[in-house]
Formats: structure tokens, C-alpha cells, sequence
């Protein structure tokens, strides 16, 4: 081979923060190609992804409204990605935060009360860490597979939404519809600013990542959490519990979820729908990893893939193009993401005189 | 006699149920024999769901339709090797990518055909045989893939257990250390039994939308990928197992559909769980005995391999 892959002595800290870039770029060549495919004017189409949902203010809060669940699951799964538990359930967390959460306002919906929101929220976390709890329970106690685990669970949350919206949880005045009564004002996410759709979920949103911040670099567990992902027997060997990990990021990726979930049926949606979301919990992995598992990182990965959710919508209406674009885009910024990775670890080196030296 | 002929569809449709995850079980079991972990399966499966069903509307050859699919699953499933094991990324993480992507990129090609019929792959009919009642519609009354599922099977645990071949692909799956050392291409056959894995699994897709259920519809596998991923853990990587739990998983599906065609009082969604609530206590029950995972799972499985000369 012309190209030889050599080990670094050390990781690249340049290129840690350069792949994400190298990875957007590639993308975005490999969607100019894409969109000639699809016989639309390359130009044209990256101007309606990026620029164009971004013209107007109701459009910039609108970044923050996709945004918000995306922050919320991406930080949770970034502190299990940390410890390596791959916890792929966040869609199935999100949903049943929402469900536990707004249960409070469906069984009491005359309560008028300060306290009913933030009730939601905190039984919100509850559901969601509540659901995330049992891929723990099963991968410390019989050592099943928690990738496996809690993505069925995705599918079961997914279902007991649907039995509850078709169920009893139907609005009595709503002629039969699957939806739930909306919600009050008591339960409803106050907007931050009027006029536009932003709303409280996103100042929590903002806390998780100063909150996480703060617990992966100046606390103990934050420690502990990077010791057992990185290297778990020194972990043992410190007599750090490998299964008070998993519970710990599990249930804190959980809990971060069901806000996400609760945030969306209180804010946005203002009421509960079979479908909640749009695959929030699926596209968090790869704001994860894009934000290279650091709350920073991830505010602004958010950002850009709450951004091609709007341009997706944008190019649809402009463009007649496909709503499929958006998963394409994003799941082509994962694998541009990952192989460009290789460059942290190694480098690629010319394969020619060096051999004959050594 | 009477009274028992509603036995023979259940049968029937619990053969069409199982058939994609018997595709997509042992093509993904070759892969981790090989010691590569590929948690793109759902992935390659709409894949191939989708370019077997867009070939088979466009050109009416199901035989094309099916090759179309094994093409695409092992296109994916190449992209997947480019990225872990020329570029040695992380395999769990490419394989969520792969799954995402796939979910993305099916979405967009059959974007036009949403809706589309098509007829389903044709069954054999041998007459006199096919007509033998009972036996004749189970045994001599399939699609050809159904009986392609069996022969792959066959196939695969004698290439595995009895050829040299498959003695190779298992040294690199335990220890590509001491394969390398003695001469093989670890990464070479790693790519083959990988591309071998998403040829599978697409086959398995088009089976979904050619003969399950004829026609195409977004994300149409509905975590089957996934299942089959659980169906090789409970089969403790052996194929012959791999083919009773797709049946074991295919008799569940179509249990709670009759169940919820009967009536029954509980919500059909309650029914709609079962296969995956079937998966995560299948999953606990052959977890628990951790040495027995251990014993039977290849020993490099998930493993970079990165040559240090």
C-alpha cells in the first residue's frame, strides 16, 4: 500500500477539534453531489438548508425550539457514552418522561397551580430515568446487552404512548381524535420570548450543559464515569463500582431524556400526540458524538442539527425536496464524523523510503 | 381432519415472518465470527427492503430484485468495513451510523413508491405435490428465498464447522493476532465475512417488502435488525440456533396478530409489544450465565485490528 497507517504516540488534540470540521465539509461536498442527483441546483439547496431558515427572527428561535430536546438527550448520552455503556434508548426515555410528566396534568387538569410545572418536569426526569433504569437493572444484575435492551424499549415506549392516546387519555371534547386534552396554562412551558415558539425547556436545556460540564470536570463521579469508560480495570483497581456506573449514567441519561420528552408535550406540542417525536432521541447520538461528548460541544452540534431539521423543512416547501434529506444529511455528518476520527489516533504516512532506514 | 386447517396458515404465515430474520441472523453471524461487530443490520435490512422492492415495481424480475438487495446490504455493509476496519473507527458507533443512515437514506429512494403494490414473490406449485394436504402447502409450496433461508443455513454451519475456509474465518474472529502471525488477511476477510453479513441482511429486507408485506412504507422493518442482533446472543453464535429462535420470534409476531384478529380485549398495542418484550427476556435468559456467553462468543469481537509491524 501507497498509505500506511501509523499509530500517534498520543492522541491529536488538534485534530479532536479539527475532525468535526473535516467531517461538516465532507458532508456538505458529498451533498452537493446528492442534490445533482436529485436534480435540484446544489447551490440553490445548500442556501435553502442553511441560510434560508435562519432569516428571519421567528426562524432563529426556531433553532433553539429543535434544539432544546436535542441538548437535553445528547448530554445524557454523552455521560453514558463517556463511561462506555451505549445506551441507544433516549427515544424511548424521552417518550415515557412525557408520558409520566404530563400525566400529573391529565388526571388533574383544573389544578391551578405554580407548582404544576415544575411538578411535571421532575416526574418527567422520574419516567425517563425510571424507563433507562431497567436496561441498568438487566445489564447489572443478569448482563444483558444494554444496546439491545434499551432500544427494544424504544418501540414499547412508542406503544404504551399510543394505548394511553387512543385510550383514555383521549380528550373527551376532541371528537375521538388520538389526542389529549392541551394543556393549561399552569402546565404549560412558559415562551421566553413573545412572539416566537422559545421556550423555558431551553434555559433547562442550557443548565443541563453547565450542569454536566461541571460534573464531568470538577466532580468525583464525573471522574469515576471517565475512569470506568476509559480504562476499567485501573477503575476496579481504584475501587471504583463498575455497576454503580452503569446505574449512575443510565439513569441520569434517563432522567435527562424524560425532560427532553415532558419539554416537548408542555412547550411545542402543548398537548399529548401519538408521535412526539421526530427521532430526537436517535439523531442525540450523533449530536453526542459530533460534540465529541463535551457539553460545549454539544450546545453547538444542537444548533446544527436542530439546523437541518429547519432546512429540511425549508427545502421542502421551497424545493419540493424530500423531508428524507435531513436523516440522510445527518447520518452521512456521523460516518464523515467517525472516519475522520481515524486522524486523533493516527496518521497516515507515505509508504516509500522509511522502510529500507528502519 | 377438520377443525385443525387453520394450522396450516398460521404455519405458513409464521415461515414468512421468521424468513427475513434467518437472512439477517446468519449473515450477521458470519460477521462476528469473523470477530466484527456490525450493529447496522437494521440498517442494510431497509436497504435492501427498499432497492429489492424499487427493482422489483421498475422491472418486474424478482430474481434481479433480489440480487439488487444483497447488493445494496454489501454496499452498506462495505462502507461500514472502509470505516472500521480500514479506518478503525469504533464498531459499535459506526454501527449506530450505519443504522441511521440507512434508516435516512432508504427513506429518500423510496420516497416515490410509498404506497405502491406489488405482487408478491411467487410460491412454488408442483402439482400433485403442492396440493397434498398439509404437507403439500408447507413443504412444497414456499417462495424460493424461504428455501434459500434453509440452504444457507445448512451452508453456513458446514462452511464454519467443516471446511478450512471457515477454520480461517473463526482463527481471525478469536485471535487475529495469531491469524495475522501466521499469514492471513485479517482485514481482508474480515471485509469478506462483513460484505457476506449486509448481502444477507438485504436479502432479509427484500424479503420483508416482496413477500411479507408486499410493498414499501418508511423504516418498514421495525427494529427486526435489532432483533436478529439479539436472535445470534440467544443462539450463543451456532446458525442452527439462529434459525429455531427466528422461528421461535416469527411464531410470536404471528400469535399476536391472530391474538389481536380474534379480538382479544387487550389493546392491540399491548399484542404489538410482545416480540420486543419477547427479545429483552430472551436476551436476560442467556445473559445471565455469563460463562456461557463467554465460551461461545468470538473472543475478538468488537476488537480493532491494527497490525503493529
Amino acid at each position: 500500500m501507497l498509505l500506511k497507517i501509523e499509530k500517534r504516540s498520543e492522541p491529536s488534540k488538534v485534530m479532536v477539534y479539527m475532525t468535526p470540521i473535516i467531517a461538516l465539509v465532507l458532508t456538505i461536498l458529498t451533498s452537493i453531489v446528492l442534490f445533482e442527483l436529485l436534480g435540484v441546483n446544489p447551490m440553490e439547496a445548500l442556501y435553502q438548508f442553511f441560510i434560508a431558515p435562519l432569516d428571519t427572527e421567528y426562524e432563529f428561535s426556531e433553532l433553539f425550539v429543535k434544539a432544546t430536546p436535542l441538548i437535553l438527550c445528547a448530554i445524557g448520552l454523552s455521560v453514558c457514552f463517556r463511561a462506555n455503556v451505549w445506551n441507544i434508548g433516549a427515544e424511548g426515555q424521552l417518550t415515557m418522561g412525557a408520558i409520566v410528566g404530563s400525566s400529573l396534568f391529565i388526571y388533574f387538569p383544573e389544578t391551578d397551580s405554580f407548582l404544576m410545572l415544575p411538578a411535571m418536569i421532575i416526574l418527567g426526569a422520574v419516567g425517563g430515568a425510571a424507563w433507562a433504569a431497567i436496561p441498568a437493572f438487566l445489564k447489572t444484575r443478569f448482563n444483558a446487552n444494554e444496546i439491545l435492551t434499551s432500544l427494544m424499549l424504544v418501540y414499547v415506549a412508542i406503544l404504551v404512548l399510543s394505548v394511553l392516546v387512543h385510550g383514555h387519555w383521549r380528550d373527551p371534547s376532541g371528537f375521538n381524535f388520538p389526542e389529549s386534552r392541551t394543556f393549561s396554562e399552569s402546565a404549560d412551558m412558559p415562551i421566553l420570548v413573545s412572539g416566537t415558539r422559545m421556550h423555558f425547556g431551553t434555559v433547562l436545556a442550557l443548565l443541563a450543559v453547565l450542569g454536566a460540564w461541571i460534573m464531568m470536570s470538577k466532580t468525583l463521579i464525573g471522574f469515576q464515569v471517565k475512569v470506568i469508560g476509559a480504562a476499567p480495570v485501573a477503575g476496579a483497581y481504584a475501587g471504583f463500582s463498575q455497576k454503580k456506573i452503569i446505574w449512575f449514567t443510565l439513569v441520569f441519561g434517563g432522567a435527562m431524556a424524560g425532560v427532553a420528552g415532558l419539554s416537548e408535550v408542555s412547550g411545542p406540542i402543548d398537548q399529548v400526540l401519538p408521535s412526539i417525536s421526530p427521532g430526537y432521541g436517535f439523531t442525540a447520538i450523533i449530536v453526542a458524538f459530533l460534540g465529541r461528548l463535551h457539553p460545549v460541544g454539544i450546545f453547538f452540534a444542537s444548533l446544527l442539527m436542530a439546523l437541518t431539521y429547519l432546512g429540511g423543512e425549508t427545502a421542502q416547501i421551497n424545493l419540493g425536496l424530500p423531508v428524507a434529506v435531513t436523516g440522510v444529511f445527518q447520518g452521512m455528518v456521523l460516518f464523515f464524523l467517525l472516519a475522520s476520527d481515524v486522524l486523533v489516533n493516527y496518521r497516515f504516512r507515505l509508504n516509500t523510503v522509511r522502510k529500507a532506514v528502519s | 381432519m377438520s377443525g385443525f386447517e387453520w394450522i396450516v396458515p398460521v404455519i405458513l404465515t409464521v415461515i414468512t415472518a421468521a424468513t427475513p430474520l434467518v437472512f439477517a441472523g446468519i449473515g450477521e453471524l458470519v460477521t462476528e465470527k469473523s470477530g466484527v461487530l456490525n450493529l447496522g443490520v437494521e440498517g442494510m435490512m431497509l436497504m435492501g427492503a427498499v432497492a429489492g422492492f424499487v427493482t422489483a415495481t421498475v422491472t418486474g424480475n424478482y430474481f434481479l430484485a433480489v440480487l439488487v438487495a444483497a447488493f445494496a446490504g454489501a454496499v452498506m455493509a462495505f462502507l461500514f468495513g472502509i470505516l472500521t476496519l480500514s479506518l478503525m473507527a469504533n464498531q459499535v458507533a459506526t454501527g449506530l451510523a450505519l443504522t441511521l443512515f440507512g434508516v435516512g437514506l432508504s427513506a429518500l429512494m423510496g420516497q416515490s413508491f410509498v404506497g405502491e403494490p406489488v405482487d408478491p414473490l411467487s410460491k412454488l406449485n408442483i402439482a400433485g405435490l403442492s396440493d397434498i394436504p398439509f404437507v403439500g402447502p408447507i413443504l412444497f409450496g414456499q417462495d424460493g428465498l424461504v428455501y434459500l433461508s434453509f440452504v444457507l443455513v445448512a451452508g453456513v454451519s458446514w462452511f464454519l464447522y467443516k471446511t478450512k475456509a471457515g477454520l480461517i474465518l473463526r482463527a481471525v474472529g478469536d485471535s487475529h493476532d495469531a491469524a495475522h502471525s501466521i499469514g492471513y488477511s485479517v482485514i481482508g476477510i474480515r471485509y469478506l465475512a462483513v460484505m457476506f453479513g449486509g448481502a444477507m441482511s438485504g436479502i432479509g429486507g427484500a424479503y420483508l417488502s416482496l413477500a411479507y408485506t408486499p410493498m414499501w412504507a418508511e423504516n418498514m422493518t421495525a427494529g427486526r435488525g435489532w432483533i436478529a442482533l439479539a436472535l445470534i446472543v440467544f443462539a450463543t453464535w451456532k446458525p442452527g440456533l439462529v434459525m429455531v429462535g427466528a422461528y421461535m420470534f416469527g411464531g410470536i409476531t404471528i400469535l399476536q396478530l391472530h391474538a389481536q384478529a380474534a379480538g382479544l380485549s387487550v389493546p392491540s398495542q399491548v399484542l404489538s409489544m410482545l416480540p420486543y418484550l419477547a427479545t429483552i427476556i430472551v436476551l436476560v435468559m442467556i445473559s445471565k450465565d455469563q460463562s456461557r456467553i463467554r465460551k461461545h462468543a468470538p473472543a475478538c469481537i468488537g476488537k480493532i485490528f491494527h497490525p503493529a509491524a
